[in-house]
């Protein structure tokens, strides 16, 4: 265990830690424009790249250090780097599929410079960097042709593959966590899990792993139908620092989710809600202030180790939520009796007969 | 599966090339939709999880592994389960791992080649996340006797657990399971073998878990299916208690362990434990006695009739059997003070036991309707000793009112769901089909119902639905409405109807499902949150839907226009029919039209899921099926030699040409006055390069080119069936009832099939040499087509008056047309015949706005008027 590994969880040991908020509507909220993606760099380059977000990192990372810098000082300690969408998949659809690793490398350094900036000014508080992965925009366990139920847009190795490009990029570019967020389709998590444990292997380190998926809808499943409990059965044996629930409701409506799975997690818990559902409008409206009363009514009811926001949520939010649970005693982290857990879509535990 | 066992998972064998000769088949027939249906009756069958294995010498395996697997992936029926990944080849098993979301089993690895490539199997699997079975098996050979399983098995733990950091829990280990009773004596140990060692492997290697593929035991006795699933009864009732967790099993398959044969369940248990010397020639002495008794051969076994009679009653009900079932009512009646107690004692126990077997899937639909019809039959037994003693009737579990809507004369689902119901102590007050609002309310009301249910069939029935839910806003009701019916879907109850409604709404799949929705609506503790939930959850599909309108991408109907199929008429010129105007057919032959059944749908109109002729040898529903399908032509033979119905038809042709989307329809052959006209539904679907947007009338040559024909057609087996439907009723007897009606419909339909044979070979006479086998005929692999009014290629259920007056229908064969347009008798069935060689059946689907207006212009009919017969088709 690294001295960072081994701080991060000491701490997590004593409080709730305090993630940052959201990076995709904060960048919206400046209404950059086609050419403030494309900088110098990419002024001729054949696609639109507005929408690009990650590549702002290298065209405009005063905007994303901006960010950075404003969730910090709003009292996040984790800070996610600007690289969601930074795998060759993704990227595809702006040509940009070279990118990827560079994308990887300076959105973990640009987040790991902002971060030890706040570190140095607050040195009892050191900030860590968790490097985003999201799901990519392609399923592995779902076919996007009805009429075609066992085609599928791509491989597991395709995945595996370019999952590996970015968690080499991330590592290399300094971050202190892999974060695996918003899984849709759990086999595109394991993918990205697979591909983190052989990068690790293949580098020689071993940095802790978040994972988080995202229900999405009222039952409780992800879009590749699982439920919280069989998709902690299907990752469980990456040995995660720790599992967890991010966007697609706000906080309301994803506790009796959060819930389900803090029941069955024998790690830590992590949950980063929307700032609400978004309104007729498109916009996230849940105010700062009910969201971190919710949240903070979960914290004492012992279910959060980590906590933060997700879509829609601002420096405000993030400050409120900080401020809500400090104090508050993180969850107690759960054991269980060793026994058979397996899933498909559902969850199935097999006591030992006899 | 006993009590004492329940602990113990079966593992599905069907998907297993090896283990099932009909998995084996499809899969070299590349037939993988059917292949997963195999893995869809394992679930059903209660098998928890599936082994999946496609080992052959002339099979891709990896490449079979990978596409069945993802297709189960979009099956949540099946995926709920977890997969055993089962191949000796570690390049399948790890391209199967690849396709699971889930946490999976991998069935084997073993030391066979030695310890490394072991430790390494057993890392690459920790990394994707999955179980693993482990062979007694190493470099020597697979382990036979106790001693060398348990060496081996301990071994691999030790070498799993310390060496590789394999989670015990994840380990299971399959000790060999070898057949018995081969004649070589030194094999007559193997299940005791396999036996005490599951003893030792439980009791020294914590967590770790056994299992073994069931079937092998019994490999010499293959072709006597009785004598194997005894063996394998008695084999795992024994290996159950040594600790044995899991086996591949056949699911469906297994008999109780108390129900086999006393002197057969010796013989084998003496094999199995290798009791005796001469076990195995005991065994085979009486095994050919058995031979061919599994399934409905087996003779009438009247050892039941010796029981109390509680027992017997319970008896009759689980099996449906009626012909004692008065005579115990009398027994029983005697034994208890009051005859009201009969009811609420034996019989309701009895129901109860179908109610769980039905809830576990052990019963299939035909058989609880039987049972209902044995319930029935005792309680208007002992209802006049009820009456004379002036007692109330038994507390029913709550009271429902059922009724079709208005316009629609459907009711099979809606009956079955009844009886399921009553099966399951609720009160059912049916108020029959076409039946108004106004009516169901007041009966509600009188009856205080604790449920309303409404069903219906055909789409106009939707939009009655919405209207029933709003009355009953409008005078202020708080009961639950239930609603059900084969157009009716959860998405359109949550978007169109329950918003019209503040009381409880849910929408109920089928029969299997009314029974727990029923039951939690009248749960004093379940009911609160069920009805929360559902509202959410209906809250949520419509918050969706009105967030982002459905992402059905539409093209303009111009645009569509543009896109339209160019059926070749240069070189093909429509043939003339043999005649013109009308054919009526008083009074056809049934005979002719039995032979011409597709069995499939009658087989779903009970909820068995299968084709026809495999479903009457499938795993799970075989048993049952075959039971239906001897009732089913046993009543055939009966409506044949009595006569029970009456089939009238009547075929009719027009020269005909089409006028853009319209098909005119021409008064002689001239083609100078216009008959009638037919506007059809374009698709308005966004289309991939090369695909159409499909009108009907784009099979007909449009105006001006060549002379074309269009046919139309009325047919009808229903005549004669309400006499007997009332006798049924009469006799509390609704399996018959169901059974009837759809036998009536099955007959209209193949009328239909068996009319569309002959025009298209002797009176539209376009393919007169046609030979075609019935399989053929129902995959439609024919020149032509013959939709009807109301489904998918022409939605519009309004076309059917004008296609009655030109048949003259109700007058030539009898059918009348409902307020909706349902056909009365409901066994029938109208269509138009279209000849052209590329006529194909398509579904118009989503329609736009412009289409709408267009359609409603050239039909001459409001807007508003038009919506509302095209409210399923038009684009949110």
């Amino acid at each position: 265990m690294t001295n960072k590994t081994k701080l991060l969880s000491d701490i997590a040991d004593k409080r709730i830690l305090v993630m940052d908020g959201a990076m995709g509507t904060m960048i919206q909220k400046r209404k950059l424009q086609e050419a403030d993606f494309r900088g110098e760099r990419f002024k001729d380059w054949p696609t639109d790249l507005k929408g690009n977000n990650d590549l702002l990192t290298i065209t405009r990372p005063d905007v994303i250090a901006d960010i950075h810098s404003a969730f910090l000082e709003a009292g996040a300690d984790i800070l996610e780097t600007n690289t969601f969408n930074s795998t060759k998949i993704s990227l595809a659809d702006y040509d940009m599929q070279a990118m990827a690793r560079e994308l990887n490398i300076e959105g973990a350094k640009l987040a790991r410079r902002v971060a030890d900036e706040w570190t140095a000014k607050t040195p009892d508080k050191p900030r860590f960097v968790a490097g985003s992965i999201g799901p990519t925009n392609k399923t592995l366990s779902i076919s996007p042709d009805v009429n075609n139920p066992g085609f599928r847009e791509v491989t597991f190795d395709e995945v595996v593959e370019a999952y590996q490009e970015q968690v080499e990029g991330l590592i290399e570019g300094g971050v202190d966590i892999i974060l695996i967020e918003t899984v849709f389709d759990t086999l595109n998590a394991k993918a990205a899990i697979f591909a983190t444990q052989e990068a690790f292997e293949k580098l020689g380190v071993t940095l802790p792993v978040m994972l988080s998926c995202t229900v999405t809808d009222m039952s409780g499943r992800n879009l590749s139908g699982q439920t919280v409990e069989a998709f902690w059965y299907s990752v469980r044996h990456a040995k995660p620092f720790t599992v967890g629930l991010n966007c697609a409701f706000g906080a309301d409506k994803l506790r009796p989710h959060a819930v389900a799975l803090s029941a069955v997690a024998d790690t830590r818990v992590a949950i980063y809600p929307n700032a609400g559902l978004p309104n007729e409008m498109g916009e996230y409206d849940e105010t700062p202030e009910t969201m971190a009363r919710q949240l903070k009514e979960w914290a004492e009811e012992g279910l959060l180790n980590i906590v933060g926001g997700c879509c829609g949520t601002t420096p405000d939010h993030i400050a409120a939520i900080a401020k809500a649970v400090e104090g508050v005693a993180p969850r107690k982290v759960k054991s269980f009796a060793p026994a058979m857990r397996l899933s498909g879509i559902d969850p199935i535990t097999i006591i030992n007969a006899a | 599966m006993s009590k004492a066992t329940a602990q113990f998972i079966n593992i599905g064998e069907r998907t297993n090339v090896a283990g099932s000769a009909k998995f084996k088949k499809l899969i070299f027939e590349d037939n993988y939709d059917e292949a997963v249906t195999v893995a869809r009756q394992q679930v059903e069958g209660g098998a928890q999880i599936i082994d999946i294995n496609f080992d052959d010498a002339m099979l891709d395996a990896e490449f079979a592994m990978e596409k069945f697997l993802k297709l189960v992936a979009a099956e949540p029926d099946i995926s709920r389960v977890p997969v055993m990944i089962d191949s000796s080849k570690w390049s399948v098993i790890e391209t199967g791992l690849k396709c699971v979301q889930g946490k999976a089993v991998v069935n084997s690895i073993s030391m066979k080649e030695g310890v490394e490539p072991f430790k390494a199997q057993a890392r690459r699997i920790m990394r994707y996340g999955a179980a693993v079975v482990v062979m007694a098996f190493d470099e020597k050979g697979q382990a036979d006797s106790v001693h060398r399983k348990y060496d081996i098995c301990a071994k691999s733990y030790d070498i799993l657990v310390n060496e590789v950091g394999f989670p015990p829990e994840d380990i299971i280990f399959d000790p060999n399971i070898f057949a018995v009773a081969t004649g070589i004596e030194e094999h007559n140990n193997y299940g005791v073998d396999f036996i005490e060692a599951t003893r030792l492997i439980k009791a020294h290697l914590p967590y770790a878990k056994v299992s073994g593929g069931v079937s092998n035991i019994s490999f010499s006795f293959r072709g006597n299916n009785p004598v194997r699933e005894a063996m394998h009864s008695v084999f795992l009732y024994h290996a159950i208690r040594a600790g044995m967790d899991m086996g591949i099993v056949n699911a469906g398959q297994l008999t109780v362990y108390s129900d086999i044969d006393p002197e057969l369940r010796e013989r084998v248990e003496d094999v199995i434990l290798n009791r005796r010397d001469d076990a195995t020639d005991r065994l085979l002495e009486i095994a050919d006695n058995y031979k061919g008794q599994a399934g409905q051969v087996r003779k009438e076994d009247l050892s039941w009739r010796e029981q109390p009679v509680a027992k017997r009653i319970e008896h009759a009900l689980v099996k449906g059997i009626n012909d004692y079932i008065e005579m115990d009512a009398e027994e029983a009646r005697h034994q208890f003070t009051r005859p009201i107690q009969v009811i609420e004692g034996p019989l309701m126990d009895g129901m109860n036991v179908v109610g769980d077997l039905f809830g576990a899937g052990e019963m299939f639909l035909p058989q609880v309707v039987k049972s209902a019809r044995v319930m029935k039959q005792a309680v208007a037994y002992l209802q006049p000793f009820i009456e004379a003693e002036k007692e109330e009737g038994a507390k029913a579990k709550g009271r429902i009112v059922m009724a079709t809507v208005k316009g629609d004369v459907h009711d099979i689902g809606k009956n079955i769901v009844g009886v399921v119901l009553q099966c399951n102590n609720f009160e059912v007050i049916d108020l029959g089909v076409m039946v108004p609002w106004a009516d169901i309310l007041r009966a509600a009301n009188e009856h205080e119902a604790d449920m309303i249910g409404l069903s219906g069939l055909i789409t106009p029935s939707l939009d009655e639905m919405v209207t029933v839910a709003a009355e009953m806003e409008r005078t202020g009701m708080k009961t639950p409405l239930l609603i059900g019916g084969a157009t009716t879907s959860r998405v359109h109850t949550a978007v169109k109807i329950a918003p019209e409604y503040s009381g409880p709404v849910t929408h109920v799949l089928d029969a299997s499902r009314a029974v727990g929705v029923a039951s939690t609506l009248v749960s004093d503790e379940l009911r609160e949150k069920f009805v929360a939930d559902t509202k959410a959850a209906y809250d949520e599909i419509l918050r969706k839907r009105l967030a982002n309108p459905k992402a059905n991408r539409l093209v303009s109907l111009d645009a569509a226009r543009a896109n339209k199929a160019t059926p070749d008429f240069a070189s093909h010129t429509p043939e003339r029919p043999t005649f013109t105007g009308l054919k009526v057919f008083e009074d056809y032959p049934l005979e002719e039209l039995i032979e011409r059944i597709d069995w499939t749908p009658f087989f779903r109109t009970w909820e068995l899921a299968g084709t026809y002729p495999a479903i009457l040898e499938d795993d799970v529903v075989g048993a049952s099926a075959r039971s239906l399908f001897e009732d089913a032509q046993e009543m055939l033979k009966t409506i044949v030699a009595e006569k029970w119905l009456t089939a009238k038809g009547v075929v009719g042709f027009w020269p005909a040409n089409a006028d853009g989307d319209d098909v005119v329809l021409y008064d002689g052959d001239n083609r100078a006055d216009e008959l009638t006209r037919f506007p059809f539904l374009r698709q308005q679907v966004e289309k991939r390069e090369g695909r159409a947007n499909d009108c009907l009338a784009d099979f007909i040559a449009p105006e001006g080119t060549k002379p074309d024909w269009i046919g139309g057609f009325t047919v009808t087996a229903g005549h004669g069936i309400e006499k007997h439907l009332e006798r049924f009723k009469a006799e509390k007897d609704d399996y018959n009832d169901i059974l009837l009606k759809a036998l009536a419909d099955r007959l209209a339909e193949a009328f239909a099939e068996r009319l569309h044979e002959r025009v298209r070979t002797e009176f539209w006479a376009y393919a007169p040499d046609e030979k075609l086998t019935n399989a053929e005929l129902i995959k439609e692999r024919y020149r032509g087509i013959r939709p009807a009014p109301g489904y998918p290629a022409c939605p519009d259920h309004s076309a059917k008056p004008e296609l009655f007056k030109l048949l003259d229908a109700t007058e030539n064969a009898g059918v009348v047309l409902t307020d909706s347009f349902a056909m009365v008798p409901t066994a029938a069935v109208s269509g138009f015949y279209f000849g052209h060689p590329d006529a194909h059946y398509f579904g118009v689907g989503k329609i736009g706005r412009d289409q709408l207006e267009d359609y409603a212009k050239r039909r001459g009919v409001s807007v508003e008027e038009a919506e509302r017969w095209l409210r399923p088709n038009l684009a949110d």
